[in-house]
């Protein structure tokens, strides 16, 4: 048996002075809350884990559709981060000369790897956080139509950008040998940096997806911020440049950004070949889970606002 | 057993201004009280305190005008919105045919899309598997099921959403006006599933602004005006109740109408006296085409009656109607005609007579009288009619003409076609077997 029902009633009831039925309706969000927030982020991800045929029928329908029509097809997947890997190098190795500092490789080969070591996962992180400040009014209909999750929404963005990362990530790992430099066995630690990036990334896109509904604005905020957090994350240049060192505050305010960490580990992992910084990346790690639960609890407060609103 | 339960549902609405969704950005930021500061400045009730339960295995008609809350409340059954108050209860599987197609990717091919479509209906990639080739088959979209989705005509692509939803084979269907899309030789095929259903036992829920169909196949229906339920129970005595209502609407209406225009007209009435007593018809005539003459004899008014003698502007076709016209005659004639003819939208003349036409001799006219032209039954079909009166002389020298200046509604829920609904029966030989309307 389904029950659908008017959730804020009865807690209105219990509130002394705010009226109900015919009267004024408050429309705070979430004021019917009966479970504790935790019971009920632990409900909403079993929900999440039962829609995941949905959400991997979508995924494959996003990457089906996205290169439909064009000629290369799945080759853009590869294409695209290698055009504005040597964009980058052109730029900043060839044209700037930022080369020269040992952290950032020696020649205009090694500088590219490490640009393209990231670039690739910092692409993943921006499109998903933008695609996701428009999913929920593109999928519209779904929302307003049929009975349909719209968490699922926001998901299938970051897992299909995952994805494209994913298809990219092969080139790297090619170029690693191509630039002269060597695996080493804390490459193996990788998956581990995907997967906090993942859970950032997540709960980065639930937030903004769900806000965006209400505040349109934010989407052109989004896209000026992104290009001021891809500025303020080590991925043209690094943490162990020498012009760092004597300014210890831009580098503790380097250090306030996630994403940092996140890209550190992913320079650890390939272009440095050493071992991951654990408890940075796990400091990383439990800001986003609370990012996660944050912007799941954001998400699931407006969640009732979106037949109306998108 | 109930299929479906609401008890005492009511669905309030918010409308934001640009504005205050400013100051909410502002306060937002500024104060920090973000789910505070989201409350709206105007709410719209929907659907108020609607209470109604419908028995499995039947089938239920919700009708009602446009904005009377009847999407709202498919919407709150179907777990879409979220009633502000109240409880929606509803047991067993539900497939809402509220807008087909709501999920396709125009991109990908019909094939996918059935696939992607089907699971966001609650199947599981085996049971559109097994279902696929019916789907196809009952969209007849063989031919073009790997074609994307973009390419297919909107017919196609309801079709095609239509099959799937039905093919969900959910317990309860609710059903919300998507036939009115559908081209002729679908519709019939769809209102076919859909009696299978019930057939089947299963519970229907419909909403319809086609009567016939809500009276014929739903055991029960509700009327919803204004967000509450007006009436339930009985489809027939539901529909009429209904149509009454509608029907008294329009006549409203049209007293609204009329009442503007007779403002309007008074003003240009003292134009033409002027006009026509310098001689000037033909000023007349540039400033409207829709009145013309000397006036030697005038049609003052003119009002439309039933029977009885009421003033009337929508009659059912089995109705008779009376054209009353005021007349006065400026100078004593003997030479006159009174004519009345009935157009329809398209501008065809569906019946027009005169005295003259039927033999009248004309012997005297002078100063004020009444012409009453009764019509025993109109046989029209549904739609709006336009009025010509006239009086003229018989080698046709108008002396005042009303073109197309009234206009009168039939409406009923027959829905027979043409220009007039000629007096008819129907007989057939013991071999040929129809139950005959319940009527």
């Amino acid at each position: 048996m389904i029950t659908n029902k008017g959730g804020k009633s009865s807690k209105k009831l219990a509130r002394p002075g705010r009226s109900t039925g015919a009267g004024p309706v408050d429309f705070g969000p979430g004021l019917g809350y009966t479970k504790g927030p935790m019971k009920r982020l632990a409900s909403n991800l079993r929900e999440l884990y039962k829609h995941r045929l949905l959400i991997r029928t979508l995924v494959s329908r996003e990457l089906k559709a996205r290169y439909r029509g064009t000629v290369l097809g799945f080759l853009w997947s590869f294409i695209n981060p290698l055009l504005l890997m040597i964009v980058y190098t052109v730029v900043f190795g060839l044209i700037l000369r930022s080369r020269g500092d040992e952290a950032i490789g020696a020649t205009t080969g090694l500088y590219a790897l490490y640009l393209f070591c990231g670039v690739l996962p910092w692409t993943w992180f921006s499109s998903s956080a933008l695609e996701s400040a428009n999913v929920l009014m593109i999928n519209g209909n779904l929302i307003k139509k049929i009975l349909f999750p719209a968490e699922v929404l926001p998901v299938v963005t970051v897992t299909s950008n995952l994805l494209h990362f994913l298809f990219g990530l092969p080139i790297l790992l090619l170029f690693v040998p191509v630039m002269g430099k060597s695996f080493t066995p804390y490459a193996l630690f990788l998956p581990v940096v995907i997967l906090v990036q993942y859970l950032f990334s997540l709960g980065f896109s639930l937030l903004i997806s769900a806000l965006t509904v209400h505040f349109r604005d934010i989407k052109d905020v989004l896209s000026n911020l992104m290009t001021f957090w891809f500025f303020t994350t080590p991925i043209i240049y690094s943490l162990k440049m020498k012009a760092l060192e004597g300014v210890p505050a831009v580098k503790t305010l380097l250090a306030l950004n996630p994403m940092t960490h996140i890209i550190e580990g992913y320079h650890s992992c390939l272009f440095y070949g050493e071992l991951i910084h654990w408890k940075k990346l796990g400091v990383t790690l439990l800001a986003s889970l609370l990012l996660f639960w944050v912007g799941y609890s954001v998400f699931d407060r407006l969640r009732d606002s979106f037949p109306e609103e998108v | 057993m109930f299929a479906i339960e609401l008890d005492r549902v009511s669905r309030v609405y918010q409308k934001y201004s640009a504005q205050h969704r400013f100051q909410t950005f502002k306060s937002a930021i500024v104060k920090g009280d973000f789910f505070r500061s989201l409350k709206p400045e105007e709410l719209v009730t929907a659907v108020d305190g609607v209470s109604l339960q419908v028995e499995k295995g039947t089938t239920f008609g919700v009708i009602g005008s446009n904005g009377s809350g009847k999407s709202t409340l498919l919407k709150l059954i179907a777990g879409i919105a979220k009633p502000t108050s109240g409880t929606v209860k509803v047991e067993g599987k539900i497939s809402a045919l509220i807008e087909l197609g709501a999920g396709f990717h125009p991109e990908i091919s019909g094939r996918e899309n059935v696939y992607i479509n089907g699971i966001m209906l609650g199947l599981s990639k085996k049971e559109v598997q097994r279902k696929f080739d019916e789907i196809v088959r009952f969209a007849e979209l063989e031919e073009f099921i790997d074609a994307p989705v973009k390419t297919y005509s909107s017919g196609m692509y309801m079709r095609l959403g239509f099959s799937i939803a039905i093919n969900v084979n959910p317990e309860i269907l609710l059903v919300d006006e998507v036939l009115a899309v559908g081209d002729a030789a679908f519709v019939p095929k769809c209102l076919d599933r859909i009696d299978d259903f019930r057939r089947r036992a299963k519970t229907i829920l419909f909403v319809s602004h086609d009567l016939a169909t809500v009276a014929k196949v739903c055991d029960r229906v509700a009327w919803m005006k204004g967000g509450r339920i007006q009436m339930i129970g009985d489809p027939k005595r539901v529909v009429d109740a209904y149509l009454q209502d509608v029907a008294a609407a329009q006549e409203e209406d049209f007293k609204a109408r009329k009442k503007a225009a007779g403002a309007a007209t008074e003003k240009t009435a003292g134009a033409e006296e002027r006009a026509a007593e310098a001689g000037t018809a033909e000023a007349e005539a540039g400033g409207r085409e829709k009145r013309w003459g000397k006036r030697e004899v005038e049609i003052r008014t003119v009002t439309l009656r039933d029977l009885r003698g009421e003033e009337k502007h929508v009659f059912h076709p089995e109705e008779g109607m009376a054209v009353e016209m005021d007349v006065v005659a400026r100078e004593p004639l003997k030479d006159f005609v009174f004519g009345v003819g009935i157009f329809n939208s398209l501008g065809t003349l569906c019946y027009g007579t005169n005295t003259h036409l039927e033999d009248f001799e004309p012997v005297a006219i002078g100063g004020e009288g009444k012409v009453v032209c009764r019509v025993e039954r109109l046989n029209l079909v549904n739609g709006t009619y336009y009025l010509d009166v006239a009086v003229h002389r018989r080698d046709g020298y108008p002396y005042d003409y009303h073109h197309n200046l009234y206009s009168f509604l039939v409406s009923s829920t027959l829905r027979d076609e043409g220009v007039a609904r000629l007096p008819h029966t129907w007989e057939f030989s013991p071999s040929v077997r129809l139950k005959p309307p319940e009527k």
